[in-house]
């Protein structure tokens, strides 16, 4: 057919004109907000902070002289030692805390980031579905997340760690499946919201299937809300994850958390300070950089709640 | 010549209802009779004006007309179908036939879609095989035509003036080439000025388009302008429908009169006969409740 009447070629030349015609971009409301928090100082200095740790985390390892299970038998609960290339010292079994504290980092980093999105990805979706039919849907969608607030979480992680043995994956599904129902209820309120707004009666009325609906008009202006809650829950799940470690129900040795460090440092922090002051500092500085990029964010994504 | 031909549309003793809901346990169901009973038959090329004061169910019975609202009783017929009973083919085509432009210019435009985007969006829903130059061709045409500038493609709805974001709404609704253009209250948000700009762009638009329009509004001075035959509503019924010379110089009803006189005239002189008018027409309306 585009052969007979020449027509497409003709149309993409004229869609190319336009295309070069000179069509300034828009100023889009991500664009806006970006710009309000690269002007808040906390948050921009917070996010290279985070970053550095990142880097650091994962990078680091490459670097240190020492393994994170590797033994030092010449130096047992040392402290700091720059000529061994012990630089944070070492624990009961000789081990180079440097080392174990950027796998620590690394671990609950990692634990964080998945469980975000997933609890993230189920809470959008479900959320939305719920709040957008709304009516029997919603009471029978919301009041099955109230009976999971109900079901207290370290009950559901031990049952899954009985039923499937010790596994960080395992933890990962633990902590998303808990967290993804805050994000629902507040997916749900934006949505209740949202939907009443006339570009979704007019998308209504062009005739846009529900799932379009939900997919190309409500997410998108949902944004606001659900970057803010995700970048708060982070810093939730670091210390669900240690609580877990701590109790002995999250990652196995020799691996390590930022949470079965300071567990381990605990209880020595009077004879060996340094066990507990290393994986303290990370875990105390990610948590308050994390809090002050959700801070910012809430201010630059809604400039009219200040 | 009116009489000879077929309507597009028309509707029959159309009623919505709603059920509010109890207050308290034992609190009896109210229901809400919205539209009582509507009827009227619209023909192809015209434009009827729906009058009324605000809540008097204009909107609703425009939404149940085009099924976005369930109606409880009657029938609306589109070219020989009753909108109530199809199924969800029929409904797109009927979606792509019937368009409707919104009262709030920013709100009805999706704030994180581009103008481009925003116009694009029902032909990518009712003519999904065109190719991406088509479309954007289609776009640019269709915003020259309402009095946008093509290079204004990748702008967002919020870098956009009201009367700019209503033409928008205006081209969306266009675009599909539909018979009918429900406008719900399209120019009551716009200042008057703009106002004029954009009910004068919709009368050009009709004239080349041979388009209906249903054009509802609750200034019986722009219906007055724009339409040529007008329905005045009143608490969900019809109380008068004919010609907009006949029903705006010689009104029936002592609603459409009221309405009439309500409308404010540049001449202080005039409007101070007309205040005394008004009270007369009050005073009668009590002593009639």
């Amino acid at each position: 057919m585009p052969g007979l009447t020449g027509k497409d070629q003709v149309l993409t030349d004229y869609a190319n004109k336009l295309a070069v015609l000179d069509a300034p971009k828009g100023r889009s409301l991500t664009q806006d907000a970006l710009r309000r928090l690269s002007k808040n100082k906390a948050a921009v200095v917070s996010i290279g902070i985070v970053v550095l740790i990142i880097l650091v985390a994962f990078i680091g390892p490459y670097f240190v002289p020492w393994g994170y299970s590797e033994v030092d038998w010449t130096s047992i609960r040392k402290p700091p030692d720059f000529d061994k290339g012990h630089y944070l010292g070492t624990d009961q079994n000789g081990r180079d805390m440097l080392a174990r504290v950027l796998q620590g980092t690394q671990m609950s980093l990692i634990v964080a980031a998945v469980a975000t999105v997933v609890s993230v990805t189920i809470g959008v979706v479900y959320g939305a579905v719920s709040g957008y039919f709304g009516g029997r849907v919603d009471s029978l969608m919301m009041r099955f997340v109230d009976v999971m607030y109900a079901l207290p979480y370290i009950l559901f992680v031990i049952i899954l760690v009985v039923m499937f043995g010790r596994n960080p994956v395992l933890l990962f599904v633990g902590i998303g499946a808990i967290e993804w129902l805050t994000m629902a209820r507040i997916v749900r309120g934006q949505t209740l919201s949202i939907k009443e707004k006339e570009f979704i009666e007019a998308a209504r009325a062009s005739g846009a299937k529900p799932f379009a609906i939900i997919m190309r008009h409500i997410v998108p202006n949902l944004s606001g809300p659900v970057v803010i809650y995700a970048t708060l829950t982070i810093p939730e799940i670091i210390i669900a994850e240690s609580f877990l470690s701590y109790l002995g129900l999250g990652v196995q040795e020799p691996q390590t958390s930022l949470g079965t460090l300071i567990s381990a440092g605990a209880p020595v922090a009077e004879v060996l300070p340094w066990m507990l002051l290393g994986p303290a500092a990370v875990l105390v500085t990610l948590l308050l950089c994390l809090t002050y990029i959700g801070d910012g964010l809430r201010d630059a994504l809604d400039p009219k709640d200040r | 010549m009116i009489e000879t031909r077929e309507p597009i549309l028309k509707v029959r003793d159309l009623a919505v209802e709603f059920t509010l809901g109890s207050n308290g346990l034992f609190g009896g169901k109210k229901i809400l009779r919205a539209v009582k009973g509507v009827s009227f038959d619209l023909y192809q090329g015209e434009t009827l004006g729906i009058v009324g004061e605000s809540g008097c169910g204009k909107s609703t019975l425009s939404r149940a007309i085009i099924r976005l609202l369930p109606a409880t009783a009657g029938e609306a017929v589109w070219l020989g179908r009753d909108i109530q009973k199809m199924n969800s083919n029929e409904l797109l085509d009927l979606r792509k036939d019937i368009q409707m432009i919104f009262q709030d210019p920013l709100a009805s435009l999706n704030p994180r879609m581009t103008a481009g985007d925003i116009i694009a969006e029902p032909l990518k829903i009712h003519m999904p095989n065109i190719g991406k130059a088509e479309r954007a061709v289609r776009v640019a045409e269709m915003m020259q035509k309402v009095g946008l500038l093509p290079t204004m493609i990748n702008k967002y709805p919020h870098e956009f003036s009201g009367g700019q974001c209503q033409r928008i709404g205006i081209a969306r609704a266009l675009i599909t080439n539909p018979k009918l253009i429900i406008c719900d209250e399209a120019v009551s948000a716009l200042d008057v000025s703009i106002r004029a700009q954009v009910v004068n762009l919709l009368m050009d638009l009709q004239k080349e388009l041979g388009i209906s329009l249903l054009f509802i509004s609750h200034d019986i001075a722009v219906v007055r302008h724009i339409a040529q035959r007008i329905m005045v509503l009143y608490f969900g019924e019809v109380v008068e429908i004919g010609e907009a010379e006949q029903v705006t110089m010689d009104p029936h009803h002592d609603y459409t009169k009221r309405l009439i006189a309500s409308v404010p005239v540049p001449d202080p002189k005039v409007e101070m006969e007309r205040r005394e008018e008004r009270r007369r027409l009050r005073k009668a309306a009590a002593k009639a409740a």
